[in-house]
């Protein structure tokens, strides 16, 4: 398993759009990618679990990567969100 | 005469008819079911429809109001295609073998329901978009056939609260205002009415009963109030409202993207004033230049200990980002005076305006200091930064200033941080000391930008807070411009550029002095912007000493 810690800059948080975007980026790679913040954790290719997580900006949350292609998964989350949140 | 109040979602007024927008609701029965297999199907398959219909909606939307607002039917695919949310529902048949629609009703209300209970505004009405993907599954379950609304010219809609795809399904040609019972300004309905241009009132907390459907509506979306079948006082009154904001936008619409720029040539720059980046909004709806003045305290006042360099460098950055190259502006920490934070733990004193206060502070208390210019010079390379020290009085304290300066250029250079070296820094001419000294501090910085609301109060020894002195407060005094064309001259003379920040740089009496006197920027409330432009292209210079002889 490979992990990367993150903190939000967005001003909304991981609100509607990106969370649709990052169920996309998540689903496009071969491996099972989480979002953690605090003591929950979301499958991060459910929109519902990603958005009732309630990320806001400033928060830090930690991504894992689990599977085959894991460090090329890490890689593109870690740009996925540099771009987008 | 029927008068409404609620919150103002959107701003203008428009004059129209109401249409009161009656929501399909539905009522679930639930009823027992004998092969699960089967209502799982039938499940899936007004699922697949419901995804068709929105891929559909997406479409449409996309055409008429744009990518960003197209965007919810693209997340309500995404939601109603949600694992979780469809498992539940399929669980729910499965165990206790009940029909689809009801299933779909109580996952519904539970996933609401996360929604409705987070601790964030905009988290809040998603509970809406759950609902809203949930009826147009039912309304698939049970076939029923959503009728098409035919909208009177000049429609005022009014409705318990509108769902992104009853939205889509009005004709917006004919839409002036939306009247919402519920919602809040981060409702779809308040959006969409803000990218429309029209005028909304939300959370009005009044069903309207049908009899009024077709009756005349005023809306006020500026107020939040809401006038059905207006007294001939109103509509009058309401009416020379509308005149007068379809002039400010007729005066927006022709100044955008124009030039500060007098009869005979001259130019000027023209930056806003903020308190932080929530004003950012303001400040490119009013075209301005840059951003000559942005007021660094509420990172302190926001917080309930000193903000940190990390929190302090995203904001700057945000900023800078935001404003694509575009000159910003900091003035450091300013607080002291009338702008007290516990935290910092001040003394009381006697007369706090002549004080500790904004440098004083953050000279005294370099740890402070040296955080927030370390956010700021990482913050350096994403754009164009200046830096502001406040209530400057003598060139010791810029040497002092730019000692640190140096040893926190050092450490990030040591640390390996970007930063631009070149970063421009300028004072805040504020108090009568560094206007009388402002050849010697001219050469010791890059810019100056005169803060006329304290050099007014320092100058004429009368408290700008005690409003019995008001009358002494008097910034077109004499004393007060010959200080400001001090300060212009001296700075020319030696290399700088000058700003003025302070109030009187919105007052348009004076703008054909400032421009008489070589001011290079004016900094103001964003909302003064495209006046004073309009201001300054009516203007014309040429005389200029006739012109400074006749104020000064």
């Amino acid at each position: 398993m490979r992990e990367f810690e993150y903190t939000v800059k967005d001003e909304l948080g991981i609100h509607a759009r990106p969370a649709g975007l990052l169920v996309k980026a998540a689903k496009a790679t071969n491996c099972r990618i989480s979002v953690v913040k605090g003591d929950k954790s979301a499958d991060a290719t459910r929109l519902f679990a990603v958005m009732g997580l309630g990320i806001k900006q400033g928060d830090t949350v930690r991504v894992t990567c689990e599977g085959e292609s894991e460090d090329e998964a890490l890689l593109q989350m870690k740009s996925f969100f540099e771009n987008n949140l | 005469m029927t008068v409404l109040h609620g919150k103002g979602a959107s701003g203008g007024i428009a004059i129209g008819v109401v249409k009161i927008q009656f929501g399909n609701e539905t009522c679930i029965k639930r009823a027992h079911i004998e092969n699960a297999e089967a209502e799982i199907e039938r499940f899936r398959l007004a699922k697949e429809r419901s995804l068709t219909e929105l891929k559909e909606l997406y479409e449409k939307a996309l055409g008429e109001v744009g990518e960003a607002n197209a965007r919810i039917f693209e997340i309500h695919q995404m939601m109603t295609d949600d694992e979780d949310y469809t498992e539940a529902i399929e669980n729910l048949i499965l165990s206790q073998q009940v029909n689809a629609e009801y299933a779909v009703g109580v996952t519904s209300d539970n996933f609401a329901e996360m929604f409705s209970s987070m601790d964030d505004d905009y988290m809040k009405e998603r509970a809406a978009d759950v609902c809203d993907i949930s009826s147009r599954l039912i309304k698939n379950l049970s076939g029923s056939v959503a009728k098409a609304s035919l909208l009177p010219e000049n429609a005022i809609i009014f409705a318990k609260d509108l769902t992104p795809s009853e939205t889509v399904q009005l004709d917006k040609d004919k839409i002036i205002g939306f009247c919402t019972q519920q919602g809040s300004k981060n409702s779809h309905t308040s959006i969409l009415a803000r990218t429309m241009g029209v005028p909304a009132v939300c959370a009005t907390e009044t069903e309207l009963p049908p009899e009024f459907d077709g009756a005349e509506a005023i809306i006020d979306g500026s107020f939040g109030t809401v006038y059905i079948n207006p007294t001939p006082d109103i509509r009058e009154k309401m009416i020379v409202r509308q005149n007068e904001e379809i002039r400010r936008k007729e005066l927006l619409q022709n100044l955008k993207g124009k030039e500060n720029i007098t009869q005979n040539g001259q130019k000027i720059n023209l930056y806003a004033n903020i308190g932080g980046p929530s004003d950012l909004g303001e400040v490119l709806a009013n075209d301005a230049g840059g951003i000559g003045l942005f007021r660094s305290e509420f990172l302190y006042l926001e917080s309930d200990d000193y903000p940190g360099e990390e929190a302090q460098f995203q904001c700057y950055k945000k900023v800078l980002e935001c404003m694509h190259g575009k000159k910003v502006i900091v003035r450091t920490l300013d607080i002291g005076a009338d702008k007290q934070i516990d935290y910092f733990h001040l003394d009381n004193e006697e007369n706090p305006a002549l004080g500790y206060r904004a440098i004083r502070i953050c000279l005294t208390r370099t740890d402070i200091f040296k955080t927030q210019l370390r956010a700021l010079y990482r913050a350096s390379v994403y754009g164009n930064l200046g830096i502001m020290f406040p209530m400057i009085i003598s060139e010791e304290e810029i040497s002092e200033i730019k000692e640190i300066i140096l040893q926190v250029k050092s450490e990030l250079a040591n640390a390996g941080i970007p930063f631009n070296p070149d970063t421009e820094i300028g004072i805040m001419i504020e108090t009568p000391a560094s206007v009388m000294i402002s050849d010697i501090l001219a050469k010791e910085v890059d810019f100056f930008s005169i803060g006329t609301n304290d050099l007014t109060q320092y100058t004429l020894a009368a408290d700008r807070q005690n409003p019995k002195l008001d009358a002494f407060c008097d910034p077109h005094h004499k004393a007060i411009l010959r200080m400001i064309k001090i300060a212009v001259d001296n700075a020319h003379k030696n290399g700088a550029w000058v700003g003025i920040c302070g109030e009187l740089a919105a007052d348009t009496s004076l703008t054909e002095l400032f421009l008489a006197m070589g001011v290079d920027e004016l900094s103001v409330s964003p909302a003064s912007i495209l006046p004073l432009r309009e201001k300054i292209r009516h203007t014309s210079v040429k005389d200029r000493r006739e012109i400074i002889n006749k104020f000064l």
